[in-house]
């Protein structure tokens, strides 16, 4: 089993679009949308659903004001300050879900129970299987409903003896990304040629250097600025970064998203359309997709 | 005033309106980057910084003299952040929500805090423009507490920016929470449609007043468009699809600099904020 992690640092560089062009070439493969926050690849995948799970993330405190004597303790014991007075009671978009006043309330007057946070599927594509979610709105513990699908896809993996999975990951470096990295293969970071393309680039690079993840790099829209490309490969290649390739701005990714298909579907020839494959041929010559990892 | 500029989606343009907004503004404003995981804004207005704080959050320090491996800290935590074993407290900082529960519930008094940095904050200005961003130190996953310290900054009487990060979950919350106004910026494509519908959600799970700012307007189609007439949500500004603005952009510049009229949109994209804040149009 390999798993490769399509990441970014900065958003909307293309994560999405590509993982949906690497379905298409890939033999046989789970696809798993880590951005569970603000998932797309739906969108050009056309799931069918097969299964639905609520996700149950955490959870919450609430105060029952029929034994609450006032006391105090739990707003003073609360470190989230999401508790406030009169009446005492539990703010949902502050709580951590900690449990400390639920713990320690002396009369037991605080309640804790589960809450749904969100929701995820199993379903069907014309690709292969994929496992999604969606976090619910103002929600936490995005990291865990990461760290959920892609256990899920690892199941699916081992059912059907399928050999790869490819990971949507989450912009960012924080608690979702990490949570979508651990144990994979390698990442690929989608880079684009912009001051802030170079920033989020050098961040997210040092946070897979960090959890030792091999790292690839391309840039998208590279003639958007030659100058800028040829700098992040060099700087790519300082930092043993391997790079696999550039994408030339192309239309067409646009006209595929509203199509609901891959750019290799609507544009398998065009130039961004073989670069695309050139990409993922790279990617799967790199020695770290060779190792076999347990699921 | 607090103005937060969010999305969903990411590589929207949050940055490119919280930067011009700034500088079209240019006096009485202070530019908040909350994108702590990413933070861009300072590539655009190149702030001189002058003060730097660490973030800290107190994680747990067992004294092996006291501790008798009752398990009390590690059945209160729920982030799995303590474990014991047999004769030996191990503890994972980087699990810890910093709740201090093990503290409070340490019947022997074996649990002390010390400081772990989350990240840092700096400070400085941009021309006349108050500046802010924080940085999430590489593999910490907490920047809700960042956000939040930044956030404490806030300046009355003063036009706060707050540049969010992408997404609708906790740090995304944290950067909205109490705003006078939510710019939500997006593009017409399904992606942008798709996150949007996210992000309104969010602003109106939190009774917030918002606006829509279409970024790269041309390049896809007319939905997002149809959605903000069917929510009710107002589009306050269409910034075109365009290669000088993305070339302006991709260099680290400002549009309402190098295009002028784009300062004029800015300034008229403010007062109509204004008129739908929260505050009404005294604010300034």
């Amino acid at each position: 089993m390999k798993e490769l992690v399509i990441l970014s640092g900065k958003g909307g560089t293309g994560k999405t679009s590509l993982t949906a062009a690497f379905a298409f070439f890939s033999k046989s493969m789970v696809l798993c949308d880590a951005d569970v926050d603000a998932a797309d690849l739906h969108l050009l995948m056309e799931p069918e659903v097969k299964e639905k799970h609520d996700f149950q993330g955490g959870n919450e405190a609430v105060i029952n004001p029929d034994k609450c004597t006032e006391c105090g303790l739990c707003m003073e014991l609360c470190r989230f300050g999401a508790i406030s007075e009169d009446p005492y009671k539990v703010d949902p978009m502050e709580c951590e879900g900690c449990g400390v006043c639920y713990d320690l309330c002396p009369e037991g007057a605080i309640d804790f129970p589960l809450k749904t946070c969100g929701e995820w599927y199993i379903s069907d594509t014309r690709y292969g299987p994929m496992v999604h979610a969606r976090l619910g709105i103002a929600e936490e513990n995005s990291g865990r409903l990461v760290a959920l699908v892609r256990e899920e896809a690892r199941k699916i993996v081992q059912r059907d003896k399928t050999d790869l999975i490819l990971t949507d990951g989450p912009p960012g470096i924080g608690c979702p990304v990490i949570a979508s990295i651990s144990r994979a293969n390698a990442v690929l970071v989608v880079a684009e040629p912009s001051v802030s393309g170079v920033h989020d680039l050098k961040r997210v690079g040092e946070l897979a250097e960090h959890f030792k993840i091999p790292a690839m790099v391309c840039v998208n829209k590279c003639d958007l600025d030659p100058d800028r490309t040829a700098a992040i490969r060099e700087a790519a290649e300082e930092n043993n970064y391997t790079y696999v390739g550039e994408i030339p701005f192309d239309k067409n990714f646009i006209e595929s998203m509203i199509q609901k298909k891959s750019i290799i579907e609507t544009g398998r020839d065009s130039d961004a359309g073989v670069a695309v494959k050139k990409i993922w041929e790279n990617v799967m010559e790199h020695p770290a997709m060779k190792i076999e990892r347990l699921v | 005033m607090n103005i937060s500029i969010a999305s969903g989606k990411g590589g929207t343009g949050k940055t490119t309106v919280a930067t011009n907004l700034a500088f079209s503004l240019g006096k009485n404003v202070q530019l908040m980057d909350c994108d702590v995981e990413e933070p861009n804004s300072h590539l655009f207005l190149n702030p001189v910084f002058r003060e730097k704080e660490p973030v800290i959050a107190p994680i747990p320090v067992i004294d092996d003299t006291k501790c008798t491996y009752c398990k009390k800290c590690m059945e209160i935590c729920r982030f799995g952040a303590i474990a014991v074993l047999s004769e030996k407290v191990v503890t994972f900082p980087e699990l810890c929500h910093s709740c201090g529960g093990c503290k409070v519930i340490c019947p022997e008094e074996a649990i002390s805090e010390s400081p772990r940095e989350l990240g840092y904050i700096e400070t400085g200005e941009a021309g006349n423009i108050s500046f802010l961003q924080g940085y999430l130190t590489i593999g910490q996953v907490m920047s809700p507490p960042i956000i939040k310290k930044i956030r404490t900054y806030a300046k009355e009487g003063m036009v706060n920016i707050i540049d969010a990060p992408p997404g609708t979950s906790c740090p995304v919350i944290a950067a909205m929470k109490g705003a006078d106004f939510v710019l939500l910026v997006t593009e017409p494509t399904p992606f942008g449609l798709n996150d949007l519908t996210l992000a309104v959600e969010a602003v109106k799970t939190m009774n917030l007043p918002c606006g829509i700012v279409i970024n790269r307007a041309g390049m896809g189609n007319d939905d997002v468009k149809k959605y903000a007439e069917k929510e009710g949500v107002e589009v306050l500004m269409e910034i075109p699809f365009d290669r000088e603005i993305a070339r302006v952009y991709a260099n680290g510049g400002l549009i309402a600099e190098k295009i002028p009229e784009y300062r004029e949109k800015f300034l008229t994209l403010f007062d109509r904020i204004k008129e739908l804040s929260s505050i009404g149009v005294n604010a300034e």
